[in-house]
């Protein structure tokens, strides 16, 4: 367990917020002020917000890098957890609420809509990352070679804009937020990884020469 | 550096001054629209809380042996649960922002293949017609359906009084374009005006209908307000909102929504459990109200009164 010092609470406190649309959400419904579609409105708040909590871990690195604060990096694990988590209950509302398990119609379902098959895909690559979050598996795994795999939450996230792209009917202003969130913080990442080289005139190799 | 002097300005270049008036009563609005989508999310539940119009009944209002006597969605989800784009894109917003509309006075185009051409008052348009509650089952494209008591007179009879020339093939109907009334149309979500069209023979059934209310009272601003159009067995985007032009014509209309994406809104768009929409399957609905979907029905239930009308179609090709 990476070590949180002696105040947890930051980490305690993002939990806590990370967890409250998910109690505002199950407050609604056992009041019964979802609306006139519930079930429609428990995947839209589910959904929205795997994508959010994946942009909100996606922004971690570049957040601490700006800013300094290096603390925020003890964040990541648990905000990509609870990605997940959201996934889960995503996907669980799907399965459950929108297709009473009717394996076939999921089937065809994921094979015959795009933004579903999209969707599916994305959260299927989440299981992976997630059985491979703990210390333990970081360990087996290698630094390298666990953060090769986990690189995969890149192609992940874009999947969860094109999958929230292609299922609105016309107004697409929300999704193209999203993918333009996205989309700085691939820019900024790409920056990190080799603009930083470019612009010193070194390549990767040369520079790793130099280091030797 | 170069400064101008004043004299360099043309003054074609001057905003006007209404102009500018507008653009900042646009921004104010806007930045107000903006305020409340971030109150509104931030405090989830908010937009569904539900506003209240002055509901004002309508009196004499017939029974009729075309409605359904299946359990009435309630007038809180109808009204609040709308696609109303020219008002807002997202379902409990229409219900806020058309609060204000103005539906009075209204007056609606009556043009093109017809011997007698007019501009009518809505309640000239109204008054020769017997007002019926019509119970239908609505079928959203989206999947969801609901049944309400509409309030309203057979499209048929008002299209008689016009007098159709042999060239009337088709009806397209437009809705208002007021973009200081309808920020939606602000955007350039779909074309706006709002269009839709039937066929003659589909305006001229006796289940089509021009909708001046629901639940025994004046339709709510959300709901299409004054006039709107219900045709029961298509989709409810063809059941077109707030009308103020009603054109016959002889060449088929392109409506909005197939404008937008032809390869998913086709122009008869009638519902139909076996024709998917390209990204989802119409197989079956939601119900408002209840837990469980059912399976579509051909025609939204109605292929007993309509399915001649589509006679030796293909309804996969004519969509």
């Amino acid at each position: 367990m990476m070590n949180t010092g002696k105040r947890p609470w930051l980490k305690v406190g993002v939990f806590g917020a990370c967890l409250s649309p998910l109690v505002v959400l199950a407050w609604q419904a056992l009041t019964h002020n979802l609306g006139a579609n519930p079930i429609a409105e428990i995947t839209d708040q589910t959904g929205i917000w795997t994508l959010r909590l994946l942009l909100i871990t996606l922004a971690v690195t570049p957040a601490r890098r700006l800013t300094g604060w290096n603390r925020l990096i003890q964040l990541r694990r648990m905000l990509g957890l609870l990605a997940f988590f959201y996934g889960c209950l995503h996907f669980l509302t799907y399965i459950w609420l929108d297709q009473f398990f009717v394996i076939d119609d999921i089937i065809a379902d994921v094979m015959e809509r795009p933004f579903i098959t999209v969707g599916f895909a994305s959260f299927a690559l989440l299981i992976p990352l997630a059985v491979t979050s703990t210390t333990a598996m970081i360990r087996r795994l290698g630094g390298k070679w666990w953060q090769r795999l986990h690189r995969l939450v890149y192609a992940i996230a874009i999947g969860g804009v094109v999958h929230y792209l292609w299922l609105v009917k016309a107004d697409i202003q929300q999704p193209l937020l999203y993918g333009g969130i996205l989309a700085v913080l691939l820019v900024y990442r790409f920056w990190d990884m080799y603009g930083r080289r470019l612009l010193a005139g070194i390549t990767p190799l040369r520079r790793a020469a130099v280091r030797r | 550096m170069l400064i101008k002097r004043a004299s360099d300005i043309k003054s074609s270049e001057i905003t006007a001054k209404t102009l500018y008036l507008d653009r900042r009563r646009f921004l104010q609005t806007a930045a107000g629209g903006a305020l409340t989508i971030v109150a509104a999310s931030l405090v989830p539940g908010l937009s569904r809380l539900g506003f209240a119009q002055s509901r004002e009944k309508l009196e004499g209002t017939q029974k009729s042996s075309l409605s359904t006597d299946e359990p009435l969605t309630p007038y809180k989800d109808i009204t609040n649960y709308n696609n109303f784009y020219e008002f807002d894109t997202t379902k409990y917003a229409p219900a806020e922002v058309a609060k204000d509309f103005r539906t009075k006075p209204w007056s609606v185009v009556v043009e093109g293949e017809v011997n007698k051409p007019a501009v009518y008052q809505l309640e000239d348009l109204i008054k020769p017609h017997a007002l019926e509650e019509r119970i239908y089952r609505l079928r959203c494209v989206e999947g969801w359906s609901m049944v309400i008591p509409w309030v309203g007179f057979p499209l048929g009879e008002v299209i008689k009084r016009f007098e159709p020339t042999s060239k009337a093939n088709y009806v397209e109907f437009t809705t208002l374009l007021d973009p200081v009334q309808m920020p939606g149309q602000r955007r350039s979500v779909l074309k706006w005006p709002y269009v839709e069209g039937l066929r003659m023979d589909e305006a001229m059934h006796p289940l089509t209908i021009l909708a001046v209310g629901l639940y025994g009272e004046v339709l709510p601003n959300q709901n299409g307000a004054p006039l709107r159009l219900v045709v029961p067995w298509k989709y409810g985007f063809k059941s077109i909102k707030s009308i103020v032009k009603i054109r016959l014509v002889e060449q088929q209309p392109v409506g909005s929504w197939e404008l937008a994406a032809p390869q998913e809104y086709g122009f008869y768009s009638n519902v139909n459990p076996d024709v998917s929409h390209p990204r989802w399957s119409q197989a079956r609905e939601r119900r408002i109200g209840e837990f469980s979907k059912r399976k579509t029905l051909l025609f939204n239930g109605y292929a007993d009164q309509v399915a001649q009308l589509y006679a030796g179609m293909d309804l996969k090709k004519y969509f």
